[in-house]
């Protein structure tokens, strides 16, 4: 966190968006000496940490990207293709998003979450609905159906 | 059943947003997001700011180290996303063609889990006895207790 | 991708917005319907090989048109309902317009005709799902496990009583509101609880009925959004079903709600509920008893543990609630909540009450309750015949399994 320029930013409450990265494929090592139930266990753990906490907006699983479709926008309509839409490294299988008072204190919830070797963060900034253009008709209603809907 | 429409796109794609009616982008957005609301469809959703704004933890060591942001390259990011509730993949995929994106843009169209990703544990055996194990244990609390 | 599943998702999508252009020109629902059925069994043919068009709404309107003009050609003297039509229409207007966009009091008026009161309340349930919600026969009587061709009768008789009886496409005078939007909001309701906690069949609950409930009820609190129980009851079900997950184990036995996980409750559709709620009383008309039942579901949604729910506030909702519907039922829930809030023996006299005047005869849950506060009182005989009673009276397995549970466990 050697960006000290936007430290102005720091204090600011937002949402982050923590997005679960896997770098490569497991070892068979590594796999043996994994148990479902206690991965289960320790996420469990984590998100009430995270809703006692009063942090967590959302969290979600994704099923297996092969599963998925990629829509690509060369031509009108768009092409469909069955997944995945990339390597491993490319895709992510699950998120959460926190809302959390400055950014190091969603750095500090994502470095405690039970994620192993492979495993990366990729913590991204959800910008607030006020930070675009407030006399856009479109802006306006979506502040409307955001507040509707419990997400500003 | 829940899908996310995660927006993905090239380098040429980023280049060409730079110069791009952005008045003309957020009124097809914002109709596109009205039409999903309207059907009653649309859960969440939500834009990204900058990759580089970001930071990326990574759990291969001891203990987790923070890099600053882009995680990867363009095409391994992604700036983005709705969650919407459908009926069907194909609805999911039908969604997924009204949104208004343009060339070097592409929709990854992802399933979220939900209860019935976990019934196929229900048939494994081994969680099956680790069930009738935890009944068991707590039988056994509730005999103590009394 | 399934082809055939690819045309479906566009009438899912679509088909409120057609059948609703449709009757705006035809004046007759079942017309308008069939027309625009006529149209989907032309897209099931040509789709899969031509691929679906720009605006498939449009393609489907207008050739659900210019089916009208051709069925008035053929049929000008047998049917006049066709040569109604044709008056209006020509060759230019059944073109394809690729900017084509219904209008949303189309759909609004659409919605008060399926739920008409000249229908009978199974019939405004499947004309509902197949009509707002754009499912087809097979699709309802999968989800409320009957014969398709039980839904086929209801949708064949629903569309000629509302044609017999000449019922107007408009949406109900200022007189009439209140009593028609609560039509409304009492089928969409069902639906829901019959997905929620499901009175026949196997499951305890049919999350993909309850889901398809919460979309109609999103898409009816964007028509009527100066409603605010149309709001009410979408915070309600967001709130119950954002404890889906918490509801039911791996293997299928309901947990109720002082064992759940509250960790796998959706916190986000809790969100949404509480902002519904938010959004229900920014109207300024007061609470109606949608409302207050989602704010009772609000106190348990956002309590952090069982333990720390505000059994005060919940007595105090239920006794608005009482108020303004009288209904046993209610008084059953208070009393429970009393239970928890003062105790069991306060709470067991107005169930004894309840009984006396004999108002939930033929209900597992009377039993059901009394069994609870009678185990908590120590008296394990009355409690345990309760309890039997209760299963004896319940039509779902599931549950029948939970009361026997309760009353074996009262005899260890």
């Amino acid at each position: 966190m050697s960006d000290t320029t936007s430290t102005t930013v720091a204090a600011t409450p937002s949402k982050w968006m923590l997005i679960m990265r896997e770098e490569r494929e497991l070892t068979p090592e590594e796999l043996a000496g994994f148990s479902f139930d206690e991965i289960l266990e320790q996420m469990g753990a984590y998100n009430e940490k995270l809703i006692a906490a009063g942090v967590l907006v959302t969290a979600e699983g994704l099923a297996p990207a092969a599963e998925g479709l990629v829509l690509d926008f060369a031509q009108t309509p768009p092409i469909v293709t069955d997944g995945p839409y990339g390597e491993t490294k490319e895709l992510f299988n699950g998120f959460w998003i926190l809302k959390t008072a400055s950014r190091e204190e969603a750095v500090e919830w994502a470095s405690q979450a039970p994620l192993g070797p492979g495993v990366k963060l990729e913590l991204r900034r959800v910008p607030s609905i006020a930070e675009f253009d407030i006399d856009n008709e479109h802006i306006q209603r979506e502040r409307a159906w955001r507040e509707s809907t419990g997400q500003l | 059943m829940k899908y996310m429409l995660i927006m993905r796109q090239t380098d040429e794609a980023v280049e060409a947003m730079k110069t791009a009616d952005f008045e003309s982008i957020i009124n097809a957005m914002g109709q596109f997001n009205e039409s999903l609301v309207k059907a009653g469809v649309l859960l969440d959703g939500d834009g990204l700011s900058d990759a580089s704004e970001g930071f990326v933890v990574d759990f291969s060591g001891p203990t987790p180290t923070v890099t600053d942001g882009p995680y990867g390259e363009t095409h391994e990011l992604f700036n983005g996303f709705w969650t919407i509730q459908v009926s069907s993949k194909e609805e999911a995929a039908e969604w997924a063609k009204r949104a208004p994106l343009s060339p070097g843009q592409k929709l990854e169209v992802r399933r979220i889990t939900d209860m019935s990703d976990f019934e196929d544990f229900a048939d494994n055996e081994y969680l099956r006895s680790e069930d009738e194990w935890r009944e068991m244990s707590a039988e056994h609390r509730k005999g103590e207790q009394a | 991708m399934n082809a055939r599943r690819a045309v479906e998702a566009v009438w899912r999508i679509e088909s409120a917005r057609i059948v609703a252009s449709l009757v705006n020109i035809t004046r007759d629902v079942g017309l308008a319907e069939d027309l625009a059925q006529e149209a989907l069994v032309d897209a099931l043919a040509q789709w899969p090989d031509a691929g679906v068009p720009q605006n498939p709404g449009a393609w489907l309107t207008a050739v659900a048109k210019r089916k009208a003009i051709d069925g008035w050609r053929r049929r000008e003297r047998l049917d006049d309902r066709y040569s109604a039509i044709a008056h209006d229409l020509s060759e230019e207007t059944a073109s394809v317009d690729a900017a084509w966009e219904p209008i949303d009091d189309d759909v609004l008026r659409l919605v008060f005709i399926s739920c008409h009161p000249v229908l009978a309340r199974e019939a405004q349930v499947a004309m509902t799902l197949r009509i707002i919600g754009g499912l087809s026969t097979e699709e309802i009587a999968r989800l409320f496990l009957v014969p398709v061709a039980t839904i086929q009768q209801r949708i064949v008789r629903a569309k000629k009583t509302l044609s017999a009886a000449q019922v107007p496409f408009e949406t109900p005078d200022p007189a009439e509101w209140k009593e028609r939007i609560a039509s409304v909001l009492g089928v969409v309701y069902l639906i829901f609880t019959e997905g929620y906690s499901a009175t026949s069949g196997s499951s305890w609950m049919r999350t993909d009925l309850a889901n398809e409930a919460l979309r109609i009820a999103r898409k009816l609190a964007e028509l009527v959004p100066r409603e605010p129980e149309a709001h009410g009851l979408v915070a309600l079900m967001e709130f119950q079903a954002s404890r889906f997950a918490a509801r039911i184990t791996a293997s299928g036995e309901p947990v109720l709600l002082s064992d759940q996980d509250r960790a796998r409750w959706d916190h986000r559709q809790i969100a949404r509920g509480s902002a519904a709620l938010v959004r229900a009383d920014a109207v300024g008309r007061g609470r109606g008893a949608y409302c207050l039942q989602a704010a009772i579901a609000q106190v348990h949604a956002t309590s952090p543990a069982y333990a720390d729910t505000d059994w005060e506030r919940i007595v105090l909702l239920y006794e608005a609630l009482g108020r303004l519907a009288p209904n046993p039922i209610v008084d059953l829930n208070r009393a429970v909540a009393v239970s928890f809030a003062t105790g069991p023996a306060t709470a067991l006299r107005i169930v004894d009450g309840l009984a006396a005047a004999d108002s939930l005869r033929g209900s597992h849950l009377l039993p059901s309750v009394r069994g609870e506060l009678l185990a908590r009182l120590g008296r394990a005989e009355e409690a345990r015949a309760e309890f039997r009673r209760a299963s004896e009276l319940t039509a779902n397995e599931r549950e029948r399994a939970v009361l026997q549970a309760k009353a074996t466990d009262l005899t260890a």
